[in-house]
Order: structure tokens, then sequence, then C-alpha cells
């Protein structure tokens, strides 16, 4: 445990001595808060006392930026050499994959935390439902689990970011979309198979307040097949031909 | 601390890297391991820092062996990869912290043992500032200090001179020097005065294999079985006379002449004997001037060119 904390805190102050935390932070408060207060079907539009607007904007905003937070964990380890160096210390490929999945958690937590402003705002506008509220959040963390597990996988697997980047995008877009679309096409089994790996099925249900075991199995199970599959290939180095 | 490799192996696809080696290492010795590119030194030392497993053949460390224990071992060692990988953003004190708390050092000896290491790898005047702007020498030195951080009895280095200036190269192999009087250490190079300035023992490492293991003195001995000295002689009347008078020593069995100097003589001497003391006796007898004797080694860059070449 000591030492996936460790490797938490030093992948958490990489990304605050960097830009890279400040940025994710501003962007996503702005694109948040421009389309929760200013544009398109925000809460002035909707007419309730609701962070369903924002829960919905930050679903695609998270979609694209954890792969960007992900990208570079693994990949840039394994192309300077440095992955060689922290796994010749005193931990496993475990605790590297955990420490650094914890550290991406936290920064999504910080942002997340940050938006707390905007739920006290719109408390003070009208009578709003806390349950749904946190639950939202709750399916938030979920889902930034699910993303940050395909994120260290896609990174596990080359030591070029940008593949990394793509990989993941592309692993995450049939969560985000295409089992979606696909389900609509297919009927029995097979469109309730497609209907319940599309992550909207279960966010949504989250978001409206319902916390079902269904979701919770969902999540967890992408976060820890993603995680398997990341460390498997980390330990790749290790098979015996 | 003794290392004990037993029958190591490392494929990658059909080639062998590292084929079926075995070798032993004393505690408090110094082992430069020898090889041209590729050899396969470089994947010796990731099977033995517990960095990629062996295809098959097992070590052991002070009889941990590296396929069960390998949590215990990380403990053990102190590793310099090739290259120096170092995170380039992190500050050099916070980076030493970091490999600190990661090897499980305790907590209130932290800051003692990274003092010290600021100390022993001379980084005092550049320790607040990030690893990326250190000069190559600096980085090798953070190398070095992370990898020694947690006290480990033994050192495994990669390479652990290449591109510093000749200053820093010898204070980086005093430095292992004396960090072998108590440690085991093994490193790897393929400079060769260096590892007769630092090292204990050789191993030499072609295509996977080890070719030659010993001191310097004893693979020099292997290479070339018979003492050959260079002398210079004065005040003899006929160069011919000379070169008979040598050749009938029972000692010798080659004499020959010098090219620029017509004084001087290259005498090698039959196997196992020696012909200083006779070369002497004759000089006296025959009132020459003796003024110079110099016996002539072979040189390890032969030695490893003989044996790392077909």
């Amino acid at each position: 445990m000591h030492a996936i904390w460790v490797i938490a805190k030093r992948e958490l102050s990489s990304f605050f001595d960097s830009l890279v935390s400040y940025i994710f932070i501003v962007v996503f408060l702005g694109i948040g808060g421009f389309f929760t207060w200013l544009f398109g079907s925000d809460i002035f539009l909707i007419g309730q006392a609701t962070l369903q607007p924002f829960f919905s904007i930050a679903y695609f905003t998270l979609f694209f930026f954890i792969p960007a937070l992900t990208m570079r964990m693994l990949a840039e380890e394994k192309r300077s050499g440095t992955i060689e160096l922290l796994l010749t210390k005193a931990v496993s490929d475990w605790q590297v994959i955990l420490g650094k999945f914890i550290s991406c958690l936290i920064l999504i937590g910080v942002a997340l935390v940050l938006t707390i402003p905007y739920y006290i705002t719109v408390w003070a506008l009208g009578p709003i439902d806390h349950g749904a509220v946190w639950c939202g959040y709750l399916g938030m963390i979920l889902m930034s689990m699910a993303y940050i597990s395909i994120g260290l996988f896609a990174s596990s697997i080359t030591n070029n970011q940008i593949v990394s980047f793509l990989l993941a995008l592309f692993i995450g877009v049939f969560f985000l979309i295409i089992f979606d679309v696909l389900s609509s096409n297919f009927t029995g089994t097979l469109g309730q198979i497609l209907n319940f790996l599309s992550m909207s099925t279960h966010f949504d249900s989250i978001s409206r307040g319902v916390i079902d075991s269904r979701d919770l199995i969902y999540f967890l199970s992408i976060t820890s097949v993603g995680l398997m599959l990341a460390q498997t290939s980390l330990s790749k180095r290790n098979i015996v031909e | 601390m003794s290392i004990v490799v037993n029958n190591l192996t490392k494929k990658f696809g059909s080639q062998r890297a590292v084929d079926n080696i075995s070798f032993e290492v004393k505690t408090g010795e110094i082992l430069g391991f020898l090889g041209p590119n590729g050899a396969g030194k470089t994947t010796t030392m990731k099977i033995l820092t517990c960095y990629t497993a062996p295809s098959d053949g097992d070590a052991t460390i002070n009889d941990l062996s590296i396929l069960e224990s390998q949590d215990e071992i990380k403990r053990k060692i102190g590793y310099l990869p090739e290259n120096n990988p170092l995170y380039y953003e992190m500050p050099v004190l916070e980076y030493l912290k970091f490999v600190a708390d990661l090897q499980g050092v305790q907590k209130d000896k932290i800051q003692s043992r990274i003092d010290e290491m600021v100390h022993v790898c001379g980084l005092n005047i550049e320790k607040h500032k990030k690893i990326g702007e250190l000069s190559k020498g600096f980085r090798q030195r953070v190398g070095l200090a992370q990898a020694m951080i947690h006290d480990p009895e033994i050192l495994i280095l990669d390479e652990p001179t290449t591109g510093l200036d000749p200053n820093q190269i010898v204070e980086i192999r005093k430095l292992i020097k004396e960090l072998g009087k108590h440690k085991t250490v093994i490193l790897s190079t393929h400079i060769l005065p260096e590892v007769e300035a630092t090292c204990d023992r050789i191993l030499i490492i072609n295509k996977g294999k080890i070719v030659a293991d010993g001191t310097s003195d004893m693979l020099r001995k292997r290479a070339r079985g018979e003492e050959m000295v260079r002398i210079q002689i004065r005040e003899f009347k006929n160069k011919d006379d000379v070169v008979t008078s040598l050749k009938e020593l029972d000692s010798v069995s080659i004499v020959d002449f010098v090219n620029d100097d017509p004084d001087s003589f290259l005498v090698t001497s039959k196997e196992n004997y020696s012909s200083k003391k006779n070369i002497f006796n004759l000089c006296v007898q025959k009132n020459w001037v003796l003024t110079e004797m110099t016996p002539i080694e072979t040189k390890l860059e032969d030695i490893f060119r003989e044996l790392t070449t077909n």
C-alpha cells in the first residue's frame, strides 16, 4: 500500500508541477460551466434546479480528457526507460499500475470537487434533488475509473503517447457511442448485450439517482479488466518463450 | 552477499541473448562484465535485478532465488541501468526522497541517507536543480546516488562511466573501488582500462556465452604463456654476438631486433621459463651495460579482441 501511495504522490506532483493539471482543471470547469450556465440546454433554458446539464457535458469532456491524462503514464516511462528503474525498485507491476490509476483518479476528484460551487449555486436557485446530484458525482467517478483503466491499458502497450491517446479514444468510443448505436439496430439477446455494454445506459440511470448493482458491476468490471490488461501488458517482458 | 548464477538463459525469439551462463560473485568482490555490444551483458543484469525473467536457469542472491523472492532481492540491490534513465522534471532531492521511500528506507533515516548520498556523490552544488537541467556527469551521479540510497549490499552498474569527462571517470572509479570494499559490485563496460583500474575479477562474455573468467593477470597469462622482455644494452662490440649469446641461454626461445633502436632487443622466453636473471648475469659476464629491462605485457585489448572475434 505504501509503495502505491508513493507512486501516486509522484504522479500527482508531476501533474501539478507541469501545466497539465491546471489546463485540465481550467478547461474542464470552463466547458462544464459554459454549457451549464450560458449555452445550449443550460439550466435557465430547462428551468429546473438540476445539475443534469453539467453531468451530460462532463460525460463527453472526461471522455476526451482522461486519455490525455493517462497517455503518457506508462508510454513515456517505457520510452525513456524509467520504467526499468521503477520496476527494479521494491515494487510490483500491480503497485505501479494502481499508483498511477489512483493519482489520475485523485486529479479528476479535485476537478469534480471544484464544481461544488455549481451545486451550491443551483441549490440556492431552487429546490434541488440532492440524491440525484450525489449519484451524478458517483457516476462521474465510476465512469472516470473505467476510462482511466482503459487509458492505462492503451498506454501500457505502446511507447508512443499519441498512439496511446488515440487507442484509448478508440476503445472508449465503443462504450460511449458505438455499442449504443448498434443496440438500437439489433433486437433480442444481442441487442440486450449491446445495450448493457453501452456506457450511457448505466450512466443515465445512476445520474437520475438510481444506484443499481448492475451499474456498479458494469463500471467496476470495465475498470478491473482494463487494469488487469494493463498489468498483463506491463509484465509481458517476463514471458518465457 | 554472494551471487550465484546457474545455467541462465534468455531467449528473444530464436535468438539466445544469454546462453546458459553460470558464474559466482563473492561478497566484497568487484566483478567487471566485459563484452562487445549486444553480447548479453545488459540482459544478464536485467535478469539479476528481477526486471525480466530468464527463459531458463536460476540465479540466487544470498540463497534467495530471483524467481521467487523478487521483493526481498530488489531491496538488497542497487541498480544503475544503461543510459541512466531519470525523471527529468523532478528536482534532485525530491527524486532521491522518492526512491528512498519506494525502497522502504525508514522514515526517520531518509533525510540522513539523502544527505550522505549528496555528499558521497558530490551533488551538493546542484541538489536543488531539476534533473533535466543537470549536465550528463551530474545526472550520472544522481543515477549512482539513487542506486545506493537504501544502502544495498549489492550494486549492479551498467556502464557507469559512459559520457563522463576524464576527471569524472577517475572520481566515479574511485567511488566504485571504495564501495567495493564493503559491497558486492557488478559493473559492465566496454572500456577496457576501466575494468583493469576498478575490478578484482573480469568476466568476458560474447554472444551470450562466457569466454573468459579471471583476474586481469590470469587472463594475460592465459592469452600468452611465454614471458617477453624488452632489453637495452650499451657498450657491446658486435650486435650479432649479443643475439647469439642471448639465444644460447637455456630459457630463451626467440631474440628479435627492435626497429627504431639498434641497442634494444626483444627476448621471448620458453614456456614456463623466466629469462630475466639469466640476461642480467650474461650482461655482467660480458661487461655489457644493461640500461633497460621491461616486461612486455599483453594488452587486455588484445585478449578481448582474440576472445570476442571469430
